[in-house]
């Protein structure tokens, strides 16, 4: 993925609450996935218009940390999510 | 306490229009007049999300041979619960299933015999059905819903698993379930009619390890090597009353589908028992539940928490007794009784038992369809 990339969950991926185990989970066919918190605050900014970098601003905004270092963290995570089905570009 | 279910298998009805000779459902099928009504169904998926399931499955028999499957999606959906359909896609239309789509259905499990016609409707025992099915899966891509196609592989159609991934692709599933014939109820029946061949399973799983590599973020494989020919068990369930809950047509509240092959059980009522109840406190989900009730070579066995002892419907059906190790396992003192079945199937026919209501207890094999 690319700065540019818009990246969104991939279809039949639903991000719900699992109060019985008081955690957030992307549910698919037969599968499940539990994000931590970086990676949940993540996929909730996508959206279908946040491009990778709009993401990168909106983190960098919200934490005293390094643009570049976020950008560089969010690809490799996102990348990863598309790899497993969760995420598409 | 024990950790809540994930997922809760809802098997709606035994009625079904395909006749697999592999069919999981127990050989005593239940009649639709004992099947529970749409009151008590939504009444369970509400139990089920508030017990912690996240999914469910709405399964059978056929599901959508329930009048009221509409109501049934809707009442899983507003329960909050990841709503999957597994059908054999012949009773639908796009009409019907745009509805299905419309009360909240999540994804779509189709079933397909093979990738060539005339032998796909002669497994499913159900002259035209593969074409149907072929239609129906465009349905549902065309509605939105994401597929995942399920082929159940077997001597009688394995070497033609690089076209069921072919045909995966074609049909646009996201998800491939190639799933070996388990041999329990019906199949066990028609073991040797299905048993693959070592060539045959060795060539296949090469096929799956490249599909996976060539179609990586486009096609995702599950494929797990069959009992018959493993060394260590299947973590059957996920372990029994640990993961996954499933109801009988008829309302039995069960630790897995087949679970009611096994005697001497009275599995609780969804008519006059909650779920929570049946999860938490039956003996029926506490029998087998963890690690105490293990024998030998089990108990304290490295992987008894990774494998859970196996399954106990396999180790009954080959065993006469659901509390032994499976025979899967090479360290199973029964584990020779695979090797004996493969040996069997080797000199076998191709004939079918086709799973069918009157045919009970199993019959003498029918030729193939003509």
């Amino acid at each position: 993925m690319s700065p540019e990339t818009v990246p969104k969950l991939a279809r039949g991926m639903k991000l719900r609450e699992d109060k019985a185990r008081a955690q957030w989970v992307v549910l698919g066919p037969e599968r499940m996935f539990v994000p931590d918190e970086i990676a949940l605050e993540i996929i909730r900014l996508l959206d279908g218009s946040r491009s990778l970098a709009a993401i990168a601003d909106e983190l960098a905004s919200r934490y005293a940390a390094p643009r570049e270092e976020i950008l560089a963290d969010i690809t490799s995570l996102l990348d990863d999510l598309a790899a497993k089905g969760v995420v598409t570009a | 306490m024990t950790a809540p279910p994930l997922a809760l298998l809802a098997e709606l009805t035994h009625r079904c229009p395909l006749r697999c000779p592999y069919c999981s459902n127990p050989t005593a099928l239940t009649r639709p007049g004992e099947e529970l009504d749409t009151a008590t169904w939504s009444r369970l998926f509400v139990e089920a999300a508030e017990l912690g399931c996240l999914q469910i499955h709405l399964s059978g028999g056929e599901p959508t041979a329930r009048r009221d499957i509409l109501d049934l999606v809707r009442a899983a959906s507003e329960a909050g619960l990841y709503t999957n359909l597994i059908t054999s896609g012949v009773l639908l239309n796009g009409t019907r299933l745009d509805a299905l789509a419309a009360a909240g259905l999540d994804h779509v499990q189709l079933s397909v015999q093979d990738a060539e016609p005339a032998s796909a409707d002669r497994i499913g025992g159900y002259r035209g059905g593969h074409a149907k099915k072929l239609d129906f899966a465009r349905l549902v891509t065309a509605a939105g819903l994401p597929l995942t196609l399920n082929a159940v592989v077997h001597r009688q159609n394995l070497d033609r698993l690089p076209a069921m991934i072919d045909l995966a692709l074609a049909l646009g599933a996201g998800r491939l379930e190639v799933a070996h014939v388990q041999y329990y109820g019906w199949a066990l029946a028609n073991r040797d009619a299905l048993m693959p061949t070592r060539t045959q399973l060795d060539a296949a799983t090469a096929a799956v390890e490249a599909a996976r590599i060539a179609h990586r973020g486009r096609l995702v494989i599950d494929y797990v090597v069959p009992d018959y020919y493993a060394t260590r068990p299947k973590s059957c369930m996920g372990g029994w009353g640990q993961r996954f809950l499933a109801v009988s047509p008829a309302g039995r509240i069960l630790p897995c589908h087949a679970a009611e092959s096994l005697p001497g059980f009275d599995f609780p009522d969804a008519r006059t028992t909650t779920l929570r109840a049946a999860w938490e406190a039956s003996e029926a989900f506490n029998r087998f539940r963890g690690t105490g009730w293990m024998p030998a070579p089990c108990q304290g066995c490295a992987r008894a928490e990774q494998d859970w002892g196996g399954c106990r419907c396999q180790a009954f059906a080959l065993t006469g007794d659901a509390a032994a190790t499976d025979p899967a396992c090479a360290l199973s003192p029964h584990h020779a009784l695979l090797a004996e079945a493969l040996d069997a199937s080797d000199r076998a026919g191709e004939g079918f038992t086709y799973r069918e209501p009157a045919r009970l207890p199993p019959a003498l094999p029918v030729p193939p369809l003509g």
